[in-house]
């Protein structure tokens, strides 16, 4: 019997192992023994960041060629070279990507502590589409934490999600459990290139911004103490912010949503905070630029537009080359703003450092004379961008304004700043109620002279900032409002000796919404002048793309402001491969858009470069978003704004040029920062005691 | 017809293998994780099942019975299966070679998997006729996928809720199985 068993199992086993031995001789697979080499060599935590079936998925894909050599997201550099050296490759560096929360918290984050039910962001909301009010806040139950392997993402004491760069890999597990889409992969380019949208989180100061600086960050991180991280975030979006923190009239503080309760916080202060300190410090922080594409781009003019074009194409890869027609960069910014409110030392760091970044000047080269864009074609440029500003001064429309002594606004703000000294005598005459007209007042007075300025309207319908006037007056600038010029008196040598001008008084208001000025018959009345300063305003200069005399032959299209005419979202212009962007675009405007829209222009390079295809999402914000817009603002305490420090008074800055006005400390700023609500769309930080909010909700 | 019907409904859901009888635990945990490998895991079961019945049928009837052998009935499956089970291995392998990724190390695991050999010897026990053993072994390896599909449905959406520390992962796999376990005999008087 045992024999009997023992031959029957020993032959079902012999006939199955003939069937294996020979399906195995059939079936044999031919494996490359790479593929486990590689294996072995990734780190195995089978995240599936990579989009294969796990670490072996993707070694077979690497080997079979359908990846590439660094296609894990998880491993290091070393590893990555490992494979590549499997493979027999060479490592291509490949841009990280990191998860980003985009919402900045608000009320809602503290809602979810009162909240019972499934502590799950996706069973919150389709529940209730989630409890709080925003449509697309974080819901703030922590999906997001549990989803991901790595362990890089922890609640925040205020109920938002903190990713750990460390140990963030990008996998992307957290983007896919986020109900509410608040959480992205982006990698810097993809951040670069990103434009507003109204889907995004954009608290309103952020809306207004027209370089859309991320704003609620910065100051959060500014308030965390990561001051090199606002200035990277800033940098995002604003590659001259010891310029604008020093320049901006800040157009973001006039939505901040703090002024219902205080003042709006000091937003352009703690730029100018982080932006000194680095400038200070005496070293540069390290600017990212993604990896070389070997695409060459002119750049015609220096200003900020050209500059923040060229930075972020630079940043993006590719090479630009900066042709100016004056001796140094900088634009209006370095001719024009005079140094009592941006010291040039200040200005030539922070364009030293951007162009560091591997940007090729050629200065004193002018568009038109020097070359053409047929000539840049021929250097092998692959796209144009044209950003010379507005440097026609506009006249005075009286008669005798070209004799001598007199001198537009720009052209006397330049001269100075070339050190031309030109001359002014004892009493000059400014025209006009802009900033250039204060500039050049104000520069006037601490030249020595008496200075008057004579504007057609009243103090309150004056274009210059507030501050501007204030300082005007501080220095002992004189006033004459309601007058307009009439006439240019010259001597037997054709020298100006006074000024004619009319009263004025104000009648209805115009389409402007400022009432017209009305001059007065018969109110002629006369003031001596050694110089005159027409500063009305000023307009783009397009001689340069036409030739002598015939405006008909300028290749792109033009408005009736000698704008030059492009498209607004791409500006790219009527000839393909050539954009524009700055005040040659909008008409005299400020920095921080020449800058925001230089980036726009960038990005549009970028794609045409790239692809060939410029893409403008749908959703793209250009105006204000309404719903967003508040008119009074609940239960937040009131803390005063900080006030910047004047480094010199009065009656001593009419003799000096040194800088006005100073920086923050780090106390001030802290504080400052912490009067930010971080607003989102509808959210806002209430200050408010728990307990009390306890009882009101009755929880 | 209707008694294959029936056949097929009690085999799949009134006798469930795992959550009636209490076979193939351990790849019913293992492999529950993620929705994709369970259907794997399934698919190879109804596969192997399938085939371990009908060649075990085959062994019985033709090789054990003449011989009088039937009491190395148990011995002889176990043989016969596990070189089934390398045969599959190969086979996957070589023709569906991403399938044969996910199920990794869990193929091994049907070599030992007592819901394959459990069908096989039930086939036996309740003397069937080739026809019903293939229907029957490939109703009942349904039965253990759709058990095994739902409870990897529960714990997908399970990883990411907040448990307990000591409940997190197998503790509540099992949990799980047993209530599914409990919902599964209110199909127990139906047939
Ligand atoms: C006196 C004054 C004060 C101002 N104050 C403020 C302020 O406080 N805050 C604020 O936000 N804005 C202010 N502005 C406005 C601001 O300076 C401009 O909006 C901004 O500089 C526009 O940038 P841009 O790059 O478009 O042009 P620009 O700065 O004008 O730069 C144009 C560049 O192109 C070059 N260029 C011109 N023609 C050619 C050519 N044919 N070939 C080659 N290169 C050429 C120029 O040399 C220049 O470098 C002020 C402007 C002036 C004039």
């Amino acid at each position: 019997m045992i024999i009997t068993s023992g031959l029957t199992l020993f032959s079902i086993g012999l006939g199955a192992a003939t069937i294996l031995s020979v399906a195995g001789r059939l079936l044999y697979v031919k494996e490359d023994p790479r593929i486990t080499r590689i294996e072995e060599a990734l780190p195995g935590a089978n995240c599936g960041g990579c989009g294969f079936p796990g670490c072996s998925g993707a070694a077979a894909a690497i080997v079979a060629n359908k990846a590439s050599a660094s296609v894990c997201i998880v491993a290091d550099a070393e590893t990555n070279g490992v494979v590549a050296a499997i493979m027999g490759q060479e490592v291509v560096e490949r841009e990280p990507e990191l998860a980003m929360c985009d919402c900045t918290g608000g009320q809602r984050a503290t809602d979810t502590f009162y909240y019972e039910g499934a502590f799950d962001c996706r069973a919150a909301h389709q529940l209730y589409g989630g409890s709080k009010s925003c449509p697309s806040g974080c819901l703030g139950f922590g999906t997001c934490v549990r989803a991901c392997s790595f362990n890089a993402i922890h609640m925040g004491p205020d109920g938002l999600p903190v990713i750990d760069y460390d140990e963030c890999k990008g996998c992307g597990s957290c983007v896919d459990v986020c109900p509410r889409g608040v959480i992205g992969v982006v990698g810097m380019t993809a951040r670069l290139l990103h434009l507003n949208q109204t889907t995004d989180c954009l608290a309103p100061c952020q809306q207004k911004c027209p370089a859309q600086i991320d704003i609620p960050k910065y100051i959060s991180q500014i308030k965390m103490g990561d001051l090199d991280g606002a200035v990277a975030t800033i940098r995002e979006r604003n590659p001259l912010l010891v310029i604008c923190s020093r320049v901006c009239p800040r157009p973001c503080e006039t939505q901040c949503r703090r002024q219902h309760v205080d003042e709006p916080v000091g937003i352009n202060m703690l730029k100018r905070f982080v932006a000194d300190r680095e400038l200070r410090s005496g070293v540069r922080l390290p600017i990212p630029c993604a990896k070389d594409t070997g695409k060459k781009i002119a750049v015609i003019g220096g200003g900020p537009a050209g500059l923040s074009c060229a930075y972020f194409l630079r940043r993006l890869g590719h090479h630009p080359t900066i042709f100016d027609a004056m001796p140094e960069l900088g634009g209006q910014t370095r001719y024009g703003i005079p140094e009592y409110r941006l010291p040039k030392a200040d200005l030539d760091w922070e364009i030293q450092g951007i162009l560091d970044l591997g940007i090729s000047v050629k200065v004193n080269t002018k568009f038109g004379v020097d070359f053409t864009l047929e000539t840049l074609k021929e250097e092998g440029f692959d796209a144009t961008f044209l950003g010379i500003g507005a440097w026609q001064a506009s006249g005075m429309y009286a008669e005798g304004e070209d004799l001598d002594g007199v001198m537009g606004g720009i052209e006397f703000l330049t001269a100075h700043a070339l050190g031309q000294k030109p001359a002014i005598g004892d009493h000059v005459i400014v025209v006009g109620g802009g900033n250039t007209a204060i500039d050049a007042a104000r520069t006037c007075i601490r030249l020595g002279a008496e200075v008057t300025l004579m504007y057609r309207r009243t103090r309150t319908e004056m274009p210059a900032d507030m501050e501007e006037i204030v300082g005007a007056e501080e220095e002992g600038v004189q006033f004459e409002f309601l007058a307009a010029p009439a006439r240019v008196i010259g001597d037997e040598n054709g020298r100006a000796t006074h000024l004619e001008y009319y009263e004025m008084e104000l009648g209805e208001p115009d389409n402007s919404g400022r009432r017209r000025p009305v001059k007065k018959e018969g109110s002629e009345k006369r003031m001596a002048a050694s110089l005159i300063i027409p500063a009305i305003g000023q307009k783009p200069d397009l001689s340069c793309l036409y030739e002598e005399g015939d405006e008909e032959s300028c290749p792109l299209e033009t408005t009736r402001w000698q704008t030059i005419l492009a498209n607004e979202d791409t500006f790219e212009t009527a000839i393909p491969g050539i954009f524009t962007a700055g005040d040659v675009y909008t008409g005299p405007d400020l920095v921080v858009s020449a800058i925001g829209d230089g980036r726009k222009a960038a990005r549009s390079i970028h794609y045409y470069i790239t692809q060939g295809e410029i893409p403008i999402p749908d959703a793209t914000q250009r105006d204000m978003i309404p719903h967003t817009l508040f008119k009074e603002i609940n239960n937040v305490e009131r803390k005063d704004r900080a006030v910047l420090s004047h480094l010199c008074h009065g009656d001593e800055r009419n003799c000096t040029f040194n800088e006005v006005e100073g920086p923050l400390s780090e106390a001030e700023a802290r504080a400052e920062a912490d009067r930010c609500l971080r607003c989102g769309l509808v959210c806002y930080d209430e200050t408010i005691d728990q307990q009390e909010y306890r009882e009101k909700k009755n929880i | 017809m209707q008694e294959y019907f029936l056949l097929f409904m009690g085999a799949m859901f009134v006798n469930n293998i795992v959550l009636a009888q209490y076979l193939g635990n351990c790849p019913f945990i293992g492999t529950s994780k993620e929705s994709g490998v369970a259907v794997g895991m399934g698919g190879a079961v109804v596969f192997v099942a399938v085939m371990a019945a009908a060649i075990t049928w085959l062994v019985q009837r033709y090789i054990l019975l003449p011989f009088g052998l039937d009491y190395l009935q148990t011995l002889a499956f176990i043989l016969v299966i596990a070189s089934l089970v390398q045969f599959v291995e190969m086979f996957l392998k070589k023709m569906i070679p991403a399938l044969y990724k996910s199920l990794g190390i869990f193929l091994p695991l049907i070599t030992t998997n007592c819901a394959v050999m459990g069908i096989a010897l039930i086939c036996q026990r309740e003397e069937m006729d080739l026809l019903t053993t293939v229907l029957f072994a490939f109703a009942s390896g349904m039965g253990f996928m759709i058990a095994l599909i739902l409870l990897a449905g529960i714990r997908e959406k399970l990883a990411v809720r907040r448990l307990p520390m000591a409940m997190r992962g197998t503790p509540i796999g099992l949990v799980l199985a047993g209530l599914m376990s409990l919902a599964f005999f209110a199909f127990k008087g139906m047939i």
